[in-house]
This record gives C-alpha cells, sequence and structure tokens, in this order.
C-alpha cells in the first residue's frame, strides 16, 4: 500500500538492514472503548477509502456486521452485553490490527518484503510480494491477517500509511463522531490516555487502564479499557498477547537448526568419503565371483 | 543384462519407477518448501515461477511424495520388518562407518541402515502430510484452531527439515555403497555386490549357492 | 414543536448542538444521541471529557447512548410523563429549584381563573363526543387593566406554582416505579442527580427526539420536561436547553419554512374558515402583552405577514385587497398525513404529490396507507430513489403481497435529485443554516425539486391563462421573478426568503438616514414593514443572505468565549442568535447566573456579548421587560393557558395500546382523551390479553430511513432486519440469537431475526411483568440490502393530540418462533 520506501526498519524474509535512512516519531492510535458509541463510521471510513466493499450479509442475532474482519473489512466493531459490578455494560471495541511493535506476522512472513515496519511503527503489508502462505495468520497474536480467497492475498488494516505519510491521520480516526479514535504521536497519545483514565477514575473506573502488551513490544493501536484489568471481557482481547511460543520454535528454532543440519550432514559425507572412502565389493569375493565376469 | 543368470533383480521396473517418481517429488517438493522455510533458501522459488507459485505448487508435490511413497510403502513393508539381526547391525553401525563390515550378522535385502530410513520416512511423511494439510490455507485451514495450526508449523518444519537430512544421508549412503545406485537405476546387481552387501538375500536368491 | 412554543415562545431547540459540551449534568431521554445523531452526540462526549458532565440516560432499552453513560434507568415505553413528573414533583417537594429564576421568569405567581380544575384523569371544560376541551377556563385571572394577576409570593391557592405543585404531588417515586416500572432507587439517583443544577452555576442539558414526539402524549411529554427546566432555571443558559433532536437533517427547515398544512413560512399562521376578516386574523395573532411593560413580540405579526405577502404576490399584493388575504386558503380543519390518508382510504382523495416522503413506510398501519393509495386516481411521486410508496402495486410476495391487477393507480415517478447534487442550506437541530455546494452532478434525467415543481407551476399556469377555470387569480399572480423560469436557482430562493426592500427603507429614530436602498436585501426582519415596502418570504431567516452575501456560508470558527458561540459560522435564526432566551442568563440585575458563562451583559447603554440578545437590546436592567420576548407574559409558562389541547399542565395517560389496560392514575381516563381517533381505527387497538408485550419502534444508526438501504455501505453495515428482545422473554417463548420469528399486532405481522440482548430487560408495571419488543425500521422491499418486512406494517394509527405525530413508539404485539 505504501508509496514510501525510505523509512523501513523491518522487512520480512531479509536478515539484512532494510532502507531506513529517514527517520519518522513513532504514531500510534488510540481507541478510547469508553467513548466509543459503537456507530461504525470508521468501518464506512476504512472501506471509502481503502475502496473496499464486503459482501452484503446477514443478521446473525447480534449488532456485529460484517460479522467479522475479512479481506475486504479491516475493522469491525465488536460489542458485548456484560453484567458487571456497575450494572449491564455494552462494551464496544473496534477490532482490527493493533501494530505490534514485534510483530509475529513479519516474522512469519517467508516471503522478503511483503510485510514490513516503518519507523513510525505502522506494520504494513506489501501484497505485490505476497505469496499468499497465509504465515503471518499462524503468526499474529490477535487473529488479524485475513487472506482473500479472490486473489491469494493477505488483507488487513495499513493505518492508512498511505494517509500518514501524506500527513494525514488515517481515515477511521479522521470520522469518528465523538473522537474515541485519536492518532498522533506516541508520546501525545499516552499523555492523552493519561487524561482520559483520570476522568474514568473519577467515575469509578477504577481498573480503567491503557492496553499497550509489553510482550509484543508494545502496540501502535492502543485502546483505553474501562476494565484494563480484564481484556478478555471485550471480546477475547487477548490478556497478554505475545507471540507464540511455535511460532518462535519455528522460526527462531528450526530454520538455524535445520540448516545447520543440513550443512553437517553433506559436510560429513564428503569428509567421510574422502576418509574412508567408498564402500566396495571386498577383493575375496570378488575373486570368488571373477569367473563369472 | 537383464537375462545375465549372474546377475541377480533387486528392484523391478515398477519399483525403480517407483522410488525415481517419488525422488522427483521430494526433490520439488524439499526446494519448493525450502524457499519458503528459510529466506536464505527463497531464491529456489525462481525455479517454480516465482514465490506464489512456489506457495502453490509445494503441497501437491508433497501431496504426489506422499501418494508415491504410499506405494512404495505397499511394496517394501515385508522387507523391512526389522529383526534381531538388524538391531544387532544398527548397534554396530560404527563399523560399517569405518567401512569394515567384516563381521558385522548377515543382513537380508535391506540392511538395518536401510529399514531406518525406510520407517523413519513413513514416520516423517505421515508428520509432513498431515500437518501440511493442517497449514494448507488455501484449501484447509480455516477448519482448524489457530493453536493446531502453529503445533503444525512447528512439526511440518521440524519434519521436513529430519527428513531432507535424512535424504541426504539415504544418497550418500547409495553413493558411497557402490553399485547401489546402478542397482535402483538398472535393477540388477552381481552376485559378488549381494553377497557382500546382504548375504542373507543373496542366499534366498541363489537357493543357498556357495 | 409543539410544546416548546406554548412554553418558552418559539418551537425549536433552545440551544444548538456545540453548546452541549458547556452542560453539568446530560439527560437523553425520549432519544438516543448516540444511535441517531452520532455527530452531535460528540458535544456529550466534550462535556463528559472537558467539563466532568455527568451523563444519563433513562430509555426502554439500554441503548447505543446508554453504552456511554454515567447511569441509565429503564421504563416502561410511553411513560415519560410520569416519570418527568415524578422529578417536578421531587424538585418541589425537595425544594431544589431555582428560586429567584422560576418567580422571575416564569408564570409561577400567576393566578389562575378560579373555574379551572383538574379531577380524576380530566381538565375542566371536556366535552365527551368532541373528544376535546373547551378551553376557556385554562386562563390566567386578568385584571380590569386587562394584565394578569399576580401573587409574587407564590403563596396564592391558585397561582401557578401552588397549582402546579397539587398536580404533580400524585407523582411520587411510588408512582413513578409503580407506572414506569422503573426500580425506585434508580429513580431516585436521576432525580438527585438532575437536582443539582438547580444551582445558579450548573446546568442540565436534555436531548430529546422522536422517542418523545411520537407518542399520543408527545407534545406533554416534552412540556413537562421544559417545565421542569424551567423549575431549575435552566433555559437561556449555556449548557442548559431543551433540546430538540431533529430527525432529518433539514427537518427543521421544512417546519421554519412552514411545510405543514395548517402553517405558512416563520410559524406564521393559515386563518381558520371563520377568520374572514383580515383585521380579526391579525389582532388574533398580534398578542398584547399580559404583563405590563413586555415586548410581547408576536405585535410585529403583520409586518411579517404583509411581508410574505408582498413576497408572494408581489404588486398584486395592495392595502386595498388586505394583501392578497382573501387568496389565502382558509382552513375547517388539520389536513396533517393522518387526515389526509383518512380521507384517502375513505375514497375522498383523487390525486397525491409525494414528495420526498415514503409514506407506505413511513407512515402508521401500512395496510391502511396500501389501501388508501389504490383508492387514488394517479400519483405522482418526486424521489432520488425508488421508494416502497412508488412501488406500492407491486407484490413483493409476503413484503407486499398485493394483487397488482386490482389496483388502478396511475403513477408518475419524477426522479430528483438528493442534498449532494445540487447547493443549497441545511437547516440543524440548533436552527443554524448552513450551505452546502454541489458535491456531484446528478445521475440520469433526475432533477432538482425546485425544477420539477417549477415546470408543474409553469405548465399550471399556461393551462390557466389558456382555459381560464376556478380561481386562477393565486396562480396567475404568483411572483415568479427567476432568471431561469423553468429552474429557480438555491440562491435565488434564499434571496427571497431573507427579503428585500421594495422602498428604501430608513432609520426609524433618524428618517433621513438610509438602512437598506430600495431593491437592496434586508438586513434582517427587524426592518420589516407592514406597509407593502419590504417583502420577505420567510421572517425567520431574514439576515441569512444579505447585502453582504451570503451569511449561510460563513465558515469562521472562531469562538473566543470559548462556550462555542462561533458567531460567524453559518446562520442562525433566529437573527443569528445561537442561544434563545439568553437575557435569562443573567438574573434580573443584569448579573449572569454565572460568571464563567456569560453570554451577555449590559454595558450601561446596550446588551453586548458573544450572542446576540435575544431581547431589546437598549433595555436596561431592572426595566420590567422579561426574557421570553414571544410570550405576551414575558415570561416562560408552567401552565400552558390554551395552548396544548389536553391540558395546561402534563398528564399521564397511557398509550392507546397498553400492556396494562389500565391507568394507575385514574383508571376511568386511561389514555389521551384529546387525542384525534378516526372511527375505524378504534377497532384496530389491541388489548394487554391478546397482545401482552409493549413494542417501539425506532432507527439504527447505521441507517437513515428508509433511503440507505439503497446504499451499499450502509447495506453492508445492517444488511437484514431483525427485532430485538430481552433474554428472560427469549426464554419463554424459546427463541435463540438469530432465530426467525413473527411477530404481529391487530394491523398485521412481520417475520424477521431475532436479536436476543440483555439490553432488555422485563419492567414489574403495576404488578405485572412487561417486556418490550424492539423494532428497528429501516427495511422493506426496495434497495440492496435484503429485503424485509416493513416495521410500520405494526403501528396505530393514532397521533399526538396537538401535531398528529404518529404513535410510533408505544404499542402492542405479539411474538413466536417462525
Amino acid at each position: 500500500m505504501a508509496l514510501q520506501s525510505l523509512d523501513i526498519v523491518r522487512r520480512s524474509a531479509t536478515s539484512t538492514r532494510p532502507p531506513e535512512q529517514r527517520q519518522t516519531p513513532e504514531v500510534v492510535k488510540l481507541i478510547d472503548v469508553s467513548k466509543c458509541i459503537g456507530c461504525k463510521a470508521c468501518q464506512v471510513a476504512c472501506m471509502e477509502w481503502n475502496d473496499t466493499r464486503d459482501a452484503i450479509g446477514t443478521n446473525q442475532g447480534v449488532y456485529d456486521n460484517p460479522a467479522d474482519l475479512t479481506e475486504n473489512s479491516w475493522t469491525v466493531m465488536r460489542y458485548t452485553e456484560i453484567e458487571t459490578e456497575r450494572g449491564l455494560e455494552w462494551l464496544i471495541r473496534k477490532d482490527g490490527c493493533m501494530h505490534c511493535a514485534d510483530p509475529g506476522c513479519l516474522k512469519a512472513c517467508p516471503a522478503p518484503g511483503a510485510i514490513v515496519q516503518y519507523s513510525n511503527g505502522i506494520v504494513d503489508f506489501h501484497e505485490e510480494n505476497c505469496i499468499g502462505c497465509g504465515y503471518c495468520i499462524t503468526g499474529c497474536p490477535f487473529n488479524i491477517p485475513r487472506l482473500s480467497k479472490k486473489d491469494g492475498k493477505v488483507y488487513k488494516c495499513t493505518l492508512c500509511s498511505d494517509r500518514v505519510a501524506a500527513g494525514l491521520e488515517p481515515a477511521c480516526a479522521k470520522t469518528c463522531p465523538t473522537g474515541a479514535i485519536v492518532f498522533g504521536t506516541k508520546e501525545d497519545m499516552l499523555q492523552h490516555a493519561e487524561e482520559r483514565l483520570v476522568d474514568l477514575k473519577s467515575r469509578g473506573f477504577a481498573n480503567a487502564g491503557i492496553y499497550n502488551p509489553p510482550d509484543v513490544g508494545g502496540t501502535h493501536v492502543m485502546y483505553v479499557l474501562q476494565h484494563a484489568d480484564r481484556p478478555g471481557i471485550y471480546n477475547d482481547l487477548p490478556k497478554d498477547p505475545s507471540i507464540s511460543a511455535m511460532v518462535s520454535l519455528w522460526k527462531d528454532g528450526a530454520k538455524p537448526l535445520a540448516s545447520i543440519l543440513f550443512g553437517a550432514g553433506i559436510l560429513a559425507a564428503i569428509l567421510h568419503y574422502v576418509t574412508k572412502g567408498p564402500s566396495r565389493v571386498s577383493e575375496e569375493i570378488e575373486k570368488e565371483y571373477k569367473n563369472e565376469k | 543384462m537383464k537375462n545375465d543368470p549372474k546377475r541377480i533383480l533387486r528392484y523391478t521396473p515398477a519399483e525403480r519407477a517407483n522410488h525415481w517418481l517419488s525422488a522427483i517429488c521430494f526433490i520439488l517438493a524439499a526446494l519448493s518448501g525450502l524457499s519458503l522455510f528459510q529466506p536464505y533458501y527463497y531464491t529456489l522459488a525462481q525455479f517454480f515461477g516465482g514465490g506464489v507459485w512456489d506457495r502453490i505448487l509445494h503441497p501437491f508435490f508433497g501431496v504426489a511424495l506422499c501418494v508415491l511413497f504410499a506405494i512404495m510403502y505397499g511394496r517394501f513393508r515385508e522387507h523391512n520388518v526389522l529383526t534381531p539381526s538388524d538391531r544387532e547391525w544398527l548397534c554396530r553401525v560404527r563399523e560399517i562407518v569405518n567401512s569394515d563390515d567384516s563381521n558385522m550378522p548377515e543382513q537380508g535385502k535391506f540392511n538395518g541402515g536401510q529399514k531406518l530410513v525406510f520407517w523413519l520416512s513413513a514416520i516423517l511423511l505421515a508428520l509432513l502430510f498431515l500437518s501440511g494439510i493442517v497449514i494448507w490455507r488455501a484449501y484447509f485451514s480455516y477448519l482448524f484452531p489457530i493453536w493446531l495450526i502453529r503445533v503444525s508449523s512447528v512439526v511440518h518444519a521440524a519434519s521436513a527439515a529430519i527428513f531432507i537430512g535424512l535424504i541426504i544421508f539415504h544418497i550418500y549412503a547409495a553413493l558411497w555403497t557402490r553399485e547401489s545406485m546402478s542397482a535402483m537405476v538398472y535393477g540388477w546387481v552381481r552376485r559378488a555386490w549381494a553377497k557382500q552387501h546382504h548375504p542373507a538375500w543373496f542366499r534366498e536368491m541363489t537357493g543357498g549357492d556357495k | 414543536m409543539a410544546s416548546l412554543a406554548p412554553t418558552f415562545g418559539r418551537g425549536a431547540m433552545t440551544n444548538h448542538w456545540v453548546d452541549i459540551k458547556n452542560a453539568n449534568v446530560v439527560l437523553v431521554m425520549g432519544g438516543n444521541a448516540a444511535e441517531a445523531h452520532p455527530c452531535g452526540f460528540k458535544w456529550v462526549t466534550e462535556a463528559k471529557a472537558h467539563n466532568k458532565a455527568t451523563f444519563i440516560v433513562a430509555d426502554p432499552r439500554f441503548t447505543r447512548s446508554a453504552s456511554v453513560a454515567d447511569f441509565y434507568a429503564p421504563l416502561r415505553t410511553g411513560t415519560d410523563i410520569t416519570f418527568l413528573g415524578g422529578l417536578v414533583n421531587y424538585l418541589l417537594t425537595h425544594d431544589r429549584i431555582q428560586h429567584e429564576y422560576v418567580k422571575a421568569y416564569t408564570d409561577a405567581s400567576f393566578i389562575v381563573r378560579e373555574d379551572y380544575h383538574f379531577d380524576d384523569g380530566l381538565f375542566s371544560g371536556y366535552i365527551a363526543e368532541k373528544r376535546s376541551y373547551d378551553k376557556t377556563s385554562w386562563m390566567y385571572e386578568l385584571g380590569p387593566d386587562g394584565y394578569a394577576k399576580v401573587d409574587p409570593s407564590l403563596n396564592h391557592p391558585r397561582c401557578v406554582f401552588q397549582l402546579l405543585k397539587m398536580h404533580y404531588s400524585r407523582y411520587t417515586p411510588e408512582m413513578v416505579s409503580d407506572i414506569c416500572g422503573t426500580p425506585k432507587d434508580m429513580f431516585l439517583k436521576v432525580a438527585e442527580t438532575i437536582a443539582t443544577t438547580s444551582v445558579p452555576d450548573r446546568t442540565l442539558t436534555i436531548m430529546y427526539a422522536l422517542g418523545w414526539t411520537q407518542h399520543s402524549v408527545g407534545s406533554q411529554i416534552i412540556r413537562t420536561a421544559a417545565m421542569m427546566q424551567l423549575l431549575l432555571g435552566n433555559i437561556g443558559m449555556p449548557g442548559g436547553g431543551m433540546n430538540a433532536l431533529r430527525g432529518h437533517s433539514n427537518i427543521q427547515g421544512l417546519t421554519d419554512l412552514g411545510l405543514l398544512s395548517n402553517l405558512l413560512p416563520g410559524y406564521l399562521t393559515l386563518p381558520g374558515e371563520k377568520e374572514t376578516d383580515y383585521k380579526t386574523y391579525i389582532s388574533k395573532r398580534a398578542l398584547k402583552p399580559l404583563r405590563p411593560g413586555q415586548m410581547s413580540y408576536w405585535q410585529n405579526y403583520e409586518k411579517f405577514h404583509v411581508s410574505l405577502m408582498k413576497a408572494w404576490f408581489g404588486d398584486a399584493a395592495t392595502k386595498d385587497n388586505n394583501w392578497c388575504f382573501d387568496w389565502l386558503p382558509k382552513l375547517d380543519k388539520g389536513y396533517d398525513v393522518l387526515q389526509i390518508f383518512e380521507l384517502m382510504h375513505q375514497g375522498k382523495v383523487n390525486g397525491y404529490f409525494c414528495q420526498g416522503f415514503n409514506p407506505l413506510a413511513a407512515f402508521p398501519c401500512k395496510a391502511k396507507v396500501g389501501e388508501s393509495l389504490a383508492k387514488l386516481k394517479y400519483m405522482v411521486v418526486i424521489d432520488p430513489l425508488s421508494t416502497e410508496t412508488s412501488c406500492f402495486w407491486e407484490n413483493s410476495g409476503d413484503f407486499n403481497n398485493v394483487e397488482s391487477a386490482k389496483i388502478q393507480t396511475e403513477v408518475f415517478r419524477l426522479p430528483s435529485t438528493c442534498f449532494a447534487e445540487e447547493n443549497g442550506s441545511l437547516t440543524n437541530s440548533g436552527r443554524w443554516l448552513q450551505w452546502h455546494h454541489k458535491g456531484a452532478n446528478p445521475p440520469g434525467e433526475s432533477r432538482p425539486d425546485a425544477e420539477i415543481m417549477a415546470g408543474i407551476f409553469l405548465a399550471l399556469r399556461d393551462l390557466y391563462k389558456k382555459e381560464g377555470g376556478e380561481f386562477p387569480d393565486p396562480i396567475l399572480n404568483l411572483t415568479w421573478n427567476y432568471k431561469i423560469a423553468r429552474s429557480p436557482s438555491p440562491e435565488e430562493l434564499a434571496m427571497e426568503y431573507n427579503g428585500k426592500a421594495l422602498a428604501d427603507v430608513t432609520d426609524p429614530k433618524d428618517k433621513t438616514k438610509v438602512l437598506v436602498k430600495k431593491d437592496q436585501q434586508l438586513d434582517g426582519f427587524g426592518q420589516l414593514k407592514d406597509d407593502g415596502t419590504t417583502s420577505c418570504g420567510c421572517w425567520i431567516f431574514s439576515g441569512a443572505w444579505t447585502e453582504k452575501g451570503n451569511m449561510m456560508a460563513r465558515r469562521d470558527n472562531s469562538d473566543p468565549s470559548g462556550l462555542g458561540n462561533t458567531q460567524n459560522w453559518a446562520f442562525s435564526w433566529p437573527a443569528n442568535r445561537r442561544i434563545l432566551y439568553n437575557r435569562a442568563s443573567n438574573d434580573p440585575s443584569g448579573k449572569p447566573w454565572d460568571p464563567k458563562r456569560k453570554l451577555i451583559s449590559w454595558n450601561g447603554t446596550a446588551w453586548t456579548g458573544v450572542d446576540v440578545p435575544d431581547f431589546k437590546p437598549d433595555v436596561a436592567p431592572g426595566d420590567p421587560m422579561n426574557p421570553f420576548i414571544m410570550n405576551p407574559e414575558g415570561v416562560a409558562r408552567l401552565f400552558a393557558l390554551d395552548k396544548m389541547a389536553e391540558g395546561p399542565f402534563p398528564e399521564h395517560y397511557e398509550p392507546f395500546e397498553t400492556p396494562i389496560d389500565t391507568n394507575p392514575l385514574h383508571p376511568k381516563v386511561v389514555s389521551n382523551p384529546a387525542a384525534r381517533v378516526f372511527k375505524d381505527d378504534f377497532e384496530t387497538f389491541g388489548k394487554g390479553k391478546d397482545y401482552p408485550y409493549a413494542a417501539t419502534t425506532y432507527r439504527l444508526t447505521e441507517h437513515f430511513h428508509y433511503w440507505t438501504k439503497h446504499t451499499k455501505l450502509s447495506s453492508i453495515l445492517q444488511p437484514e432486519q431483525f427485532v430485538e428482545i430481552g433474554e428472560e422473554l427469549a426464554k419463554e417463548k424459546g427463541i435463540r440469537h438469530g432465530d426467525q420469528v413473527k411477530v404481529w399486532s391487530t394491523r398485521g405481522f412481520i417475520k424477521t431475526r431475532a436479536v436476543v440482548t440483555k439490553r432488555i430487560k422485563p419492567l414489574t408495571v403495576h404488578g405485572k411483568t412487561v417486556h418490550h419488543v424492539g423494532i428497528p425500521i429501516h427495511w422493506g422491499f426496495k434497495g440492496i440490502a435484503k429485503s424485509g418486512y416493513i416495521a410500520n406494517t405494526l403501528t396505530p394509527f393514532v397521533g399526538d393530540a396537538n401535531v398528529q405525530t404518529p404513535e410510533f413508539k408505544s404499542f402492542l404485539v405479539n411474538i413466536e418462533k417462525a
């Protein structure tokens, strides 16, 4: 999606340094769940800016529509009705890519340059390099990327990297009528979030907090949650997300070990051959059957 | 050569065809798989028309390999039953490595090492097949939970690495043991060769001659 | 609107959207601003985030608004008067009112006639056979000087304050809980929070919408809230007010321009059939002050009226012909939509122009509307979309099961443009006229509405010219000076409603000084004359397009006070005032009630500040003139006199379909005794025993009425019709998430999906468990979203007694798994 290439700090399946000459401040999209009214304007803005259109679905007994993220719906609202100590609460969370500082998708991706991370923190898919293996889906701790059946590419929120590169805010933040979605430098957003926590705590949300999970290095999409001690009640937002140990084993463990194995095997064979020589039929037996030749 | 009484038929044409088709599939699957496995090998994808084609073709190579191996499995399973003498052979494999087979227990059509390759291949290919289905995004992954996909990714990668290592060993063993390559290529072996490497099989084939 | 004017003098949102951020307490009731007005709702978020405001929602459903509220109180649909009456009673019994404000700026001290009374559900003067009141007794006691008598001590047993206390003494917290089903502790929590705004430096804002208007007692619900705001001293204050949130983006403009059968532009009214004399017509409307020294601004009625007639009929309107008074239609009764469809149903209407309206979907009792349309000879539909109404004759299976062959109505469909395809102004809830520019060319053969109307008019005028006919004068003499006759431009129309001078307008203090030259645009309605030297198409809009240009297109958002009063952003009627009755933000001595929220102040010679004073600018503090300048009393009315159909004080009446089949306050008078019910419709009302569930219809944020099911994006967000029921009712009926259900009333049925939710809880009402069934509208048999049943198949054909807004919000249904 992106138009820029000078400020990439990480590039999938690439062990050398990417072009990283341009330095931009880290940005964050802050989603204040306590201000969100679930109007889905962000979904519309996302579809309009990115020119994607999902299918007209069905009602499945809930307000969630489209029912899940798809290659055309890069963000969806997730509605949860829950009885808490405050009575009934209707928690509405805007779901989409969290833009992890340590992205599991990028780690899992085998195609060089299909997933990149810019110096501003945005994790972007470059679909022209995508081979459609779906490993990013396996690597993502938040279950975000979606594979298109039509073109075999994977899609997710770009944090409007094209808009951000031109100094604009993401479409969803631009359109959010209540200011539940705000966008700016990480520093500013954290400060704004702190102010929100003061307000929420004054309203009795003792456990209000910022969702910025450390085990993925923090995220560039953060939430202000009324109940930060229980992120799971927000439609299964993971409590301590991290890149799965399995993915680390697969990507960090298996890869070098296997290469060593192959190299060592071939090397051993050569050394064995040159030191021990080939295994031939012994001269004794050869003699025995000499007449037959 | 076929009718040469001094030679023994080690592999039938069908067996040879089966083996070499499997070998081709293995090479295709391994090369296309390696490019997905590790960025260093990504260039290999060029042999298959680039990354996307590589991703599309690899599972089909794998399935073809599994099918061919399954047939081979049926052909050779009986010959690969491990016997006490195979176990002893395996315990003393160091002597073989040192090119001294003078005191080794007598081996049948396949020696302990070959049997081990056979069984390991069977197990690894089963694992590769099952885990491969789970991570085959285009058709099957949506049927499985994410944790299983993650486990399968590891299993697939690890099995593949071990399997490739095993096949490297298999190829080297074939090259190292002179004339075994031509056995798989042409099907026939010299009686001396048979007596040297597979004495028990040799007796079986020649009716105890000498 | 029909309750704010009788209370304050003008029927409009008192404050404006941005001002909501100044509130200390926000009450959303009878509306769901987060759902229906998400953009305006941002100011509630602002009030919470930056003004530490407490946000309360009272609603039968736990709505999207409730999801961000500090607390939520449930109540049964249609019982808002009880809830609000209970709050009034709480404020009075706990003495939590702003005394000084109530005394100075309301009619609390006015003495009411002796023959006024209220007994067992009925006010004095009820005529049962006519279902209406003789309202003579609903009046102040007048002194020999013609002024109303007052008792500033508020002790007189017949002063409004004492009558008010007595009337609402029945609305105890227990009664509220019994009728509304609101748990008592929740009600008291709401009451206590609201009562905190009775001090001068705290305000409550009330935001409401169709959840209050669409009841048989809708206007009276709103009046109860308005009265409460007066007791709290929250009218005229920044961060206070009665904020009527309008449904359509330009429905405010519609009422302002008088597109109702009994109105002329600018809330001028059409004469009744007995008002054939021009002088009487004017004198009945140009009300003389009821207290000494009051402005009683409607005394200027004739200036507005004559200027309107000059705008319409130009030189043909002269003093000698009473400015064409005889050309105006004289009403024998109101011709609201319910009435028109009743007449149509009786076969008394031949032709129907349906412009920007989709009655088959949007009006109650779809079966009756469909039958009515089938009795027409012809119908002309002017709309950008292929509406259900324009296809009422089309068989769409269960969704519209009609026999097309039997319908003989000839339908003409004239495609029009939508707002984004033309220039023009939209008037928002806060009375701002905001100019917008065309964003795209209209598709196909569609034309702007004005062009379509012009085409019809010109053809009609030609026919009259050629063939003559009955009463051709108004058509032949109608002013039609547009540059392109068949296509009046929005700019020309806007300039016309602003008004212009037909002769030089001079300064009344200095006749030699010319303020506006002949043929120039007027600066405002203050320059209008009753001698035919000015013309003005809509007096309240005067000032919108002056010689300085298009004031509606102004986009300067500078806000020197920080109160959000952006004087140079667009144009706000009247006279660019942002907060109505803003003189009341100061105490009688001219000191602001809250120094932090100073709107206007007296500088020694005039009222100035960040808002245009809603007052005579040079009347000093201490003068008897009071802030509610539109009312002849000069003050706001707690006692509505004869302005309301069902009584001067709001009283709780049950919806016409009530699940409890009684009225706990007065079992003999269950529902609104003054509401008009057509003969055949009485039989269509269901009873609680057959239809045990209280139903209510509403809108979803993803859609706009029946329009956006034609657009892909909105259809993606809410693709398919559904109804909402609580988990308890679902369990009783064996209904699960997403099940197909059938919902039916006496008038028909719909089949749709069920959303089972915790957000609708059963309420205990008068000893009975009442479940609600929530029915979003929006679906129909046209468009690209999944086809659905028209929700108004279920709703009753009865309306509010004052304005005939149908009772969409409270009726009875039954439900089962389909």
